[in-house]
């Protein structure tokens, strides 16, 4: 059954911080009907449910701020998540965006055409540009490959921040949180909210990405979870220890933090390339997919960076976008893949684009598997070594570090891969 | 249409002054159904009953999903003759009530020498079996057609009419049935023991007692149980563990038939099939137990799993896991079903159904009728049930969120609540008004699919809830 086909100038997939931004940047800059989708009912994105501080500051870390979650003075900058949705939503209205939400996208038609359904029925949509900003989410418990029984009280953050700050629900009352990135503080700080007592916050890293700025609650660090227990109700947690110890901790709720993934299904459907490290679409500094006139932003290319971090490349996105509608843009899929060797995971951007072009704020953004203690960093291509540059400070996993970008325009167009290395 | 469903307090008293049941059927898993389904045909008082809160809730909602031809029964055996006669009407009744179901083949890989060697035996018991259209392909024809298979494979047993089934729909498409035609359906009734006299049987319930002329035991992994309750000790079901994982829908371009191992020395082996929601099912293991509630998963489980299946198409470990789950095989320590009556005590005993329960499901609920006849049941002339129209969670065919017309006539078909597997509001609401509603979150995932996608919840899992607790606070 194929829907009314329609025809719009910049089709934006997706309306959380960086599809927003970049609806708004684009409909002001007059690039034509530009319209963005989104599936949920609200627009807005991850933020929507993200009750603590800290969006749209300074020190705007995460979707789920680590910091305000916590209880830190960093709270009072920037504002709560849900007011942050509110102001990108009313931006890009005002712009002159077409938001419409309820609307999902199911998949394509051709290469820049779309299908779509919504209560006002199926549709397809064909854009001079569309851009991908579907976000990310994190892996449940089944991907995780969690043993036990499959009992209710199993949560993301995701599920337990929608579940209580969206429609009230109730959660449980005693909880143990696995993961101590930035969101696994942001659950605690919901399970408070909603009177579960955080029985302790479980990592399987020896050594915490960052304090907990919550005493009260025990962290237990190279601890991993062996096993789920209960049949009408969860009952326990199973741990090991990395000595070998483990123990059961009883509660009825479990809330699996972090371990982001893109969701990057529509992109593959499309056949848009994947870059290996980060799961999402392989993109250059213009966020240009492997596909022409395919954009994509935000979180889907890097699961993932904070809100003001997204809204920034949507905003970004908009001068290639307009290239393109201009027909003056450069060739894409052009430029020469960056892969990173471990314990890097990934880079972002990866793909040195044909134009040399420069990603967001001149740096390139990358994550570490495992600790790194002021490492030196080298790009190299074809053994020809680029750049070097020692970091100041600690890399840990699950925290962005950077990398400068002088040395972009150095990238032999003709060459092979460029090597990213931590030493 | 009156409709009787309870799920709580003490058991409804029977309208006659008598209030007995004719049949009473205790287990409404797929082959309990079934046969509820095959006495609704009659004017009998019926009632069937289950422990749990839901239809098809312990093993008929945990197994590997296929409508088997019954190629590789033991040729002669009484499942032999049902998996066969059973695969035609299930096969029927699928296309006419909207059970997806998808003939998409199987094919026993060989991996090595002595695998391949065995593939003429096996063709020529399928051909024991009354099963014809079976033929041995070399490797390339094979590879040819499964491109993405591991290296090593040596040629195939190509069994072409082997398919793909929804589990969910099945049972509760034949209790849907059974219910609307006056048979009773009692959940959350356990069934603590059991008094035989003159006239019948009564039962002692979690929920009260309960009267009956006749009884069927489908108790499953209960129903040795049961049994024993009426002083025999004929059988013992072992429950045999099958741990399966589920992985994402991108992987399902990666297989296009039920990849099946050749049985060997070590056992029946795992088996890789495309399921009828789009995904790739991989397993599963064979754990003889003690406890029949052990459906829990294992590291070792998964880790075998995974090992496995990265020999058979290994781009598969490439993919997110969506689900993992256990369910219990009835084994009986014998290779057949254990389907017995017993005149004197108006009883049949339905054992030992194995994991060709769903497709042989129908034609046991037909055998079971003759054996409750042969025990003394008077059923009277059959009547026509009235056509019934499941819906559709099968990918295969047509889903509510792409059309048109639907959509037009009630925007909420069109309203996505459960993104990763494009269920629409009309289709929850449905499901939570219709004849048997869930009666959990899980219940509901298994009318719908509501919230069984990769994200497991991320999105739509408290909108979901919500939903389901607004219609069942």
């Amino acid at each position: 059954m194929t829907g009314q086909p329609r025809e719009v100038d910049v089709l934006i997939v997706g309306a959380g911080p960086a599809g927003l931004a970049a609806g708004a940047e684009l409909a002001a800059a007059d690039a034509g009907r530009v319209e963005i989708l989104e599936r949920e009912q609200e627009a807005g994105g991850i933020p929507r449910h993200c009750h603590h501080g800290g969006f749209g500051g300074r020190l705007d870390r995460s979707a789920y701020a680590w910091a305000s979650a916590a209880g830190s003075a960093y709270a009072r900058k920037g504002t709560t998540g849900p007011d942050f949705a509110r102001r990108g939503v009313a931006a890009a209205v005002a712009a002159g965006a077409a938001l419409r939400t309820g609307v999902t996208v199911t998949g394509w038609a051709g290469p820049r055409t779309v299908e779509t359904t919504g209560p006002a029925g199926p549709e397809q949509i064909t854009a001079r540009a569309v851009i991908l900003a579907t976000g990310a989410r994190e892996r449940p418990r089944s991907a995780r490959l969690i043993p036990g029984t499959r009992p209710p009280g199993v949560y993301t953050t995701g599920e337990l921040q929608q579940a209580v700050h969206l429609y009230g629900l109730r959660i449980g009352t005693r909880a143990v949180v696995v993961g101590d990135e930035p969101v696994g503080h942001a659950a605690v700080a919901t399970l408070r909210a909603a009177g579960v007592h955080v029985v302790a916050v479980v990592t399987d890293r020896t050594a915490p990405a960052l304090r907990l700025r919550s005493p009260r609650v025990p962290l237990l660090t190279g601890t991993t979870v062996t096993e789920l227990t209960g049949r009408r109700r969860l009952s326990g947690v199973a741990l090991r220890h990395h000595d070998g110890r483990t123990t059961t901790l009883r509660c009825d709720t479990v809330v699996l933090t972090g371990d982001f993934v893109p969701d990057h299904e529509l992109a593959r459907r499309g056949g848009i390339v994947l870059d290996p490290g980060t799961r999402g679409p392989a993109y250059d500094a213009a966020y240009r997919t492997s596909h022409p006139g395919v954009f994509a932003v935000g979180n889907l290319l890097h699961a993932v960076e904070r809100a003001g971090y997204a809204a920034q490349e949507g905003r970004a996105v908009a001068v290639p976008v307009l290239h393109r509608l201009a027909g003056t843009e450069e060739a894409a899929g052009a430029g020469r893949r960056l892969v990173v060797d471990a314990p890097l995971r990934w880079i972002a951007p990866n793909v040195a684009g044909p134009d040399g072009a420069r990603p967001v704020g001149d740096r390139f953004v990358l994550r570490t598997g495992r600790r790194l203690p002021r490492p030196l960093l080298v790009v190299s291509q074809d053994g020809r070594e680029l750049h070097r540059q020692r970091l100041l400070s600690t890399a840990v996993p699950g925290r962005p570090f950077t990398l400068g970008a002088e040395w972009v325009d150095r990238v032999d167009p003709d060459g092979t891969d460029v090597r990213i290395t931590a030493r | 249409m009156t409709v009787t469903l309870t799920t709580a307090g003490p058991l409804p008293p029977l309208d006659d002054a008598e209030a007995t049941y004719d049949v009473v059927v205790v287990g409404a898993g797929v082959v309990g159904a079934a046969v509820a389904r095959e006495l609704a045909r009659y004017r009998l008082r019926t009632a069937l009953v289950d422990a749990s809160d839901d239809i098809g809730n312990a093993t008929s909602k945990a197994n590997t999903a296929i409508l088997h031809t019954g190629f590789d029964a033991v040729p002669g055996s009484l499942e032999a003759r049902l998996v066969r006669e059973g695969r035609d009407l299930l096969a029927a009744y699928a296309a006419e009530a909207g059970i997806p179901v998808e003939r998409v083949g199987a094919l026993l890989v060989a991996w090595d020498e002595d695998q391949l060697a065995a593939l003429p035996g096996l063709r020529d018991k399928a051909e024991r079996n009354g099963y014809h259209a079976s033929r041995i392909i070399g490797a390339d024809e094979l590879r040819a057609r499964e491109p993405h298979l591991g290296p090593g494979a040596l040629g195939a047993l190509d069994v072409p009419d082997e398919s793909i089934i929804c589990p969910w729909t099945t049972p509760l498409a034949f209790a849907t049935q059974a219910v609307r035609a006056g048979v009773h359906l009692h959940l959350n009734c356990r069934v603590r023991d059991i008094t035989p006299d003159a006239d019948g049987h009564t039962l002692t319930t979690s929920r009260g007692p309960l009267r009956t002329r006749h009884l069927v035991n489908a108790a499953g992994l209960h129903a040795d149980g049961i049994d024993r309750l009426l002083g025999h000790d004929v059988f013992t079901v072992t429950p045999r563990r099958g741990q399966l994982l589920v992985l994402d829908k991108l992987a399902r371009p990666l297989v296009g038939h039920i990849l099946l191992p050749v049985p060997g020395p070590a056992g029946k082996g795992v088996l890789v099939a495309p399921t009828v929601f789009g995904n790739i099912l991989l397993g599963p293991t064979a754990e003889d137990l003690d406890d029949k509630t052990a459906t829990g998963s294992t590291a070792d489980g998964i880790r075998l799993l995974r090992e496995k299946g990265r020999r058979i198409v290994p781009g598969l470990l490439d993919e997110e896991v969506t689900a993992v789950y256990a369910g219990l095989r009835a084994a009986t320590g014998q290779e057949d079903y254990r389907i017995q009556e017993y005149p004197g005590l108006r009883y049949v005993a339905v054992g030992g159904i194995r994991s060709t329960g769903l497709t042989a499901s129908m034609a046991i609920g037909r055998h079971v009728m003759g054996l409750l006849t042969a025990v003394g049941l008077d059923p009277g002339e059959p009547h026509e049930l009235p056509p019934l129209t499941m819906p559709n969670l099968g990918e295969a065919f047509p889903r509510p969120y792409r059309d048109a017309a639907l959509i037009a006539a009630d925007p909420a078909y069109g309203t996505l609540v459960c993104h990763c597997e494009q269920v629409t509001l009309g289709e929850i609401r449905d499901a939570l008004t219709s004849t048997i509603p869930p009666h959990s979150p899980d219940g509901l995932r298994r009318r719908t699919r509501a919230r069984g996608g990769r994200c497991q919840g991320f999105y739509c899992g408290a909108a979901v809830r919500a939903l389901f607790e607004e219609e069942r606070p």
